[in-house]
């Protein structure tokens, strides 16, 4: 099966389990089990290729410009994480759908549990560096779904934050020094980089690289110091744990080591910083685990300890020390999952994992002590069980490791992590199983079903048998080993086998055996001395750096952000300008390049009012009627300008835009006040009054001094000219640059306009639905009203303008491409056509005479001219590109049709509908209670009987 | 004449920073028009300003003025309507849910 099927389709599987939640539990986890079977499947396929030793390759460019391309690459170690990702994927989902209870939703949980999956076979999978840190960011996503999946629990959610907050922090740091590793090789495919070892190496920027991505690697795989977290991410359900911890999630650290370990290893610092930091985590989670009283806290910290043996192998930076490592990913990942499942069993059958409640439960649970027995045993090195064949190998290449100078060093701390390694397996099978059978159990212990104890059971299945008879499985590790070491350092010649002779690992390993034994003897006395050393508590000063950094931050924002727009407002113009002045003095301004232009009266008076308005404004805002026709003013005088100034289109739209604005901020003062008060001080205002003189100063000056100067580099505006007609058959330049050029930027301009539309209906509606409400229904109108709302006079007239204002909307449409005009204008014109009957008959008449919603014009607008761009891929030309033809049908004109012309009945459309749909919102606040609506066009109507009624009472 | 057009966007800059500097929400929304306009008027006059030559091609005449900018300001006019409505609705939603229609966050108990 190609490689990307394998990757696809527990992400797509994951759209399954949530439709299947209705179906029942055993559907769900059925199409969850065979989902991952086939990705399962499907990798298996690849097995004869992998072990011919090719590499199976699936690729993608996805974005070659960035060099991220979705690139796949199987090989060994790839099919190695896989193989375990997928299987004990598989053994996991079974037991799962025993464990989870009624109350848990199932759907919810596979749904997360695919998405995991599917994102560690990404990350196994992956031959881009940049693809694998996508997946690897998934993984942090998904596990934190997974952890804190029982979201009632709150050890459940905090285990989940402070999972993410450390993956995440070591997922942003490794995104660095991925990075720094692309730009050194040139390249960000895993199969380049992994040639340039010398290259890399030599580099100087080597350290922070590697630092970088080891901060990934050890954040993710639990190493000291950041390896608080997966004790607390136990809060998880049983199934999460064991598939998250022993063999995935806490693997992708070891896996990426192991995949750079043929580039980045080898080195002082590599082996400094990861042998030193694996060795402690080894001790440290070995002393830790012996002493937690939590059957799954002590795994943890196991875990934990056996992550730091594995890390520590790698960092030897010896092929032997990789094989070993290799060999006891596939031990751990065995007998880990096998005793965290069988945790979960002893949780779910005594309701208590707390050691010290249990014992003797080897009579009562004899199936689920064998299987922890066997695991457990082999945890702890015992010969015959594969634990013991990694780890003799672990202590055999500790024996050669010197670390700071020291030979004995590595040998004797790892002998102790052993040591204590072997003690907590021993009490683990001790003080749960021996001893005397209870009578305070919290609830009867027994064995599960088979589908609980089936899954654990198999996993014991190759701990025996690899231990027994390891030759079965050094073929495979050494084909995994191999790409491993790349062409790195050769393959070594040391086999697996049980007995190596009277060699110094193997009296290692019988100090460590006894000692255990000894530790198990000594254990009460040990307890109360480790009880009574003071240890400092990771999550209490996790959370104090985490309060601290939030506290840093509210320092630092609130103060800046305090809410008051205002001074925003003006810190950024005064920014503004200043930035402006610094540049302005800085740089150099040439001499003008033209005389000025003379002034025409009709300008001057123009600008006379315009000025005069402004300023009107300006001291008479706090009137905010009169402010209301002083704006308008101001918009008739600028289009005006434009009709000087050889814009006759900008000069229609900005006329049309300006009615209805002014008509919408009528709309809006009908419910504010239509006072301002006087709030700021005199001082205050007179700050306001320099900041808005030197931003007009500022903008004065700029455009004064551009407008006597040509531009520096001629402007693309005469393609513009030569081409409208000769390719856009029009002879309105603007209009074919709107519809026909530049049509893409009017396409996602119109649907802005849309959305903002939307966005207010969306606002009205939320109005209308709360308490507000009851407010507009029974307000008080502020103003006297007049005594008709809907006079005659205005009725006629508006009823007869209609026709009038139609057609010169189509006129103008029509004519748009050749003369001024054009869709927005049109749609402009024709929607205050519609306004005027809504003023005139009011809103109940109009809209029951509506025959379509606006919300279906604004989107068949989008959709007429979404359609006509795509017409253009069925003649294989890219979207948007316009065509148009001449025609002539006797006795018209010869006149054109041109494609652009649909482009601009879906502008004209959504221009529409925009529109209306936005005044319309604002006037359906304006219902009141009080006032009885008119379904008669207008209040005195001589062909009516009845009296005019009274629609609106009287305002004060 | 370029004095003229660039002294009107001067002003109505400033004018519209000073109503934008104001406290209620309807000045600031008045102020922000303002300086809509001022903000086109400078974008249009990008192309340089001609009097009698509308971008419109006609057989006989050789000299147009920039149409590039105007078809770039004949859209924002537009979306500018559509941003104005926004905020309207959005100070009026404010106002109406909360009787007050200062810009700046309130201090705690003084609204």
């Amino acid at each position: 099966m190609s490689l990307f099927f394998i990757v696809a389709l527990p992400f797509f599987g994951a759209l399954l389990p949530g439709l299947m939640n209705p179906a029942g539990r055993s559907a769900c986890a059925g199409v969850t089990f065979t989902v991952t079977l086939a990705a399962f499947v499907g990798l298996l396929t690849n097995l004869p290729a992998i072990l011919g030793g090719d590499i199976v390759t699936a690729r993608v460019d996805w974005m070659p410009a960035l060099g991220l391309n979705f690139t796949l690459m199987l090989d060994s170690l790839g099919f190695f994480f896989a193989l375990l990702i997928l299987g004990i994927g598989l053994l996991i989902i079974a037991y799962a759908r025993q464990y989870l209870s009624h109350k848990d939703n199932m759907g919810e949980f596979f749904t997360y549990l695919l998405l995991f999956q599917g994102a560690m076979v990404g990350i196994v999978l992956s031959d881009n560096i940049l693809l694998l840190l996508i997946f690897w960011e998934l993984t942090s996503l998904s596990s934190f779904l997974l952890i804190g999946y029982w979201k009632h629990l709150p050890e459940g959610r905090q285990g989940a934050r402070m999972a993410l907050t450390v993956t995440g922090m070591g997922g942003l740091a490794m995104i660095g020094g991925m990075l720094i590793l692309g730009q050194i090789v040139g390249s960000y495919d895993l199969s380049v980089i992994l040639q340039n070892r010398e290259l890399i190496q030599a580099d100087p920027l080597y350290v922070p690289a590697l630092i970088l991505i080891l901060l990934g690697c050890f954040t993710k795989s639990a190493q000291f110091p950041f390896h608080f977290w997966l004790p607390h991410a136990m809060a998880a359900p049983t199934p999460v744990s064991a598939y998250l911890h022993s063999a995935t999630m806490v693997k992708a650290g070891i896996f990426l080591m192991a995949r750079m370990w043929p580039v980045l290893s080898g080195t002082t610092e590599w082996f400094l910083i990861v042998t030193t930091a694996g060795l402690i985590t080894m001790v440290l989670g070995a002393v830790i685990a012996l002493f937690k009283h939590d059957l799954k806290a002590l795994l943890a910290f196991s875990t934990v300890s056996h992550l730091g043996l594995i890390t520590m192998l790698l960092g030897t930076g010896t092929a032997f020390g990789a094989m070993a490592a290799v060999f006891h990913i596939l031990n751990h990942a065995t007998f880990k999952a096998a005793l965290f499942m069988s945790a979960g069993i002893i949780d779910h059958e005594a309701h208590t994992r707390d050691i010290r409640r249990l014992g003797g439960l080897r009579t009562l649970m004899p199936v689920t002590f064998v299987i922890v027995m066997l695991a457990a045993l082999s945890m702890a090195g015992i010969p015959l069980l594969n634990g013991f064949l990694s780890k003799e190998m672990m202590l055999e290449e500790a024996n050669h490791t010197v670390l700071f100078n020291s030979p004995w060093l590595v040998p004797v701390l790892a002998t102790v992590g052993s040591l204590f390694s072997a003690a907590y397996c021993f009490r683990l099978i001790g003080h749960v199983f021996f001893g005397p059978v209870r009578d305070d159990y919290p609830a009867k212990p027994h064995d599960p079903p088979a589908g609980m104890w089936l899954p654990p059971a198999l996993l014991i299945i190759p701990v025996i048998v690899i231990g027994v008879a390891p030759f079965v499985a050094e073929p495979f590790v050494k084909l995994v080993t191999a790409s491993v070491l790349g062409n790195a350092a050769e393959m070594p010649s040391a086999h697996l086998k049980i007995w190596h002779g009277l060699v110094p690992a193997l009296y290692m390993s019988i100090i460590a055996v006894l000692g255990g034994l000894a530790m198990l003897v000594i254990f009460k006395p040990a307890l109360r001395v480790w009880d009574a050393v003071p240890r400092p508590e990771a999550k209490t000063i996790f959370d104090a750096v985490v309060a601290a950094i939030v506290r840093l931050s509210q320092a630092l924002i609130l103060p800046l952000h305090n809410g008051a727009f205002t001074r925003y407002a003006a810190v950024g113009t005064v920014a503004i300008v200043v930035a402006g002045y610094y540049a302005w003095t800085t740089g150099t301004v040439g001499a003008p390049m033209h005389e000025m232009q003379k002034a025409d009266p009709v300008l001057i008076s123009g600008w006379g009012m315009l000025v005069a308005a402004t300023i009107g404004m300006v001291f008479l805002h706090r009137n905010r009627f009169l402010s209301l026709i002083l704006i308008g003013i101001v918009g008739l005088m600028v289009s005006i300008g434009f009709v000087f100034l050889s814009a006759p289109d900008l000069a229609m739209t900005q006329f049309t835009v300006e009615v209805v604005t002014i008509i919408l901020l009528l709309l809006a003062l009908n419910f504010l006040p239509n006072h301002t008060p006087i709030e700021s001080t005199v001082l205050r205002r007179m700050r306001d009054v320099a900041v808005a003189v030197a931003g007009g100063l500022a903008s004065f000056a700029l455009a004064y001094y551009y407008m006597l100067r040509d531009p520096v580099s001629t402007p693309i505006s005469e393609f513009h000219l030569a081409n409208s007609y000769k390719g856009g058959g029009g002879t309105n330049v603007v209009n074919v640059i709107l519809v026909d050029f530049r049509g893409f930027d009017t396409f996602g301009e119109i649907i802005v306009l849309s959305i903002a539309a939307l966005l207010i209906y969306a606002l009205t509606e939320a109005l209308l639905s709360g308490p507000v409400r009851m407010r507009l229904l029974n307000r008080k109108p502020d103003q006297p009203q007049a005594g008709g709302v809907h006079p005659m006079m205005m009725v006629v007239l508006t009823r007869g303008m209609m026709p009038v204002v139609m057609m010169v909307g189509f006129y103008i449409f029509l004519s748009g491409h050749n003369e001024p005009g054009g869709g927005f204008i049109a749609g402009l014109i024709v929607s205050i056509g519609v306004v005027m009957q809504y003023m005139a008959s009011g809103f109940s008449w109009t809209s029951a005479r509506l025959r379509y919603p606006y919300h279906g014009v604004i989107g068949a607008g989008v959709l007429v001219a979404g359609f006509t761009g795509i017409g253009s891929w069925f003649v294989d030309k890219p979207f948007l590109t316009s065509d148009f033809t001449y025609v002539r049908i006797p006795p018209f004109q010869e006149f054109e049709l041109a494609t652009a012309a649909l482009f601009d009945v879906g502008v004209f459309l959504s221009v529409v509908g925009a529109v209306m749909l936005s005044l319309e919102s604002f006037s359906r606040l304006a219902r009141r209670k009080d006032a009885v609506e008119s379904e008669h066009p207008m209040d005195i109507d001589p062909s009516r009987d009845d009296r005019p009624r009274q629609t609106v009472t009287e305002g004060a | 004449m370029e004095f003229l057009i660039a002294s009107a966007i001067g002003v109505m800059t400033a004018a519209g920073i000073y109503l934008v500097l104001r406290l209620r929400t309807f000045p600031v929304i008045l102020g922000i028009s303002l300086l809509t306009y001022a903000v086109n008027v400078f974008l249009f006059t990008s192309g340089r300003v001609v009097a009698g030559a509308p971008p419109v091609l006609r057989d006989d005449i050789n000299t147009y003025t920039d149409p590039l900018p105007q078809a770039l300001v004949l859209t924002a006019i537009v979306i500018s309507f559509g941003m104005t409505a926004v905020v309207v609705m959005i100070g009026l939603g404010a106002f109406l849910g909360s009787d007050d229609d200062h810009v700046d966050d309130q201090p705690e108990g003084k609204v």
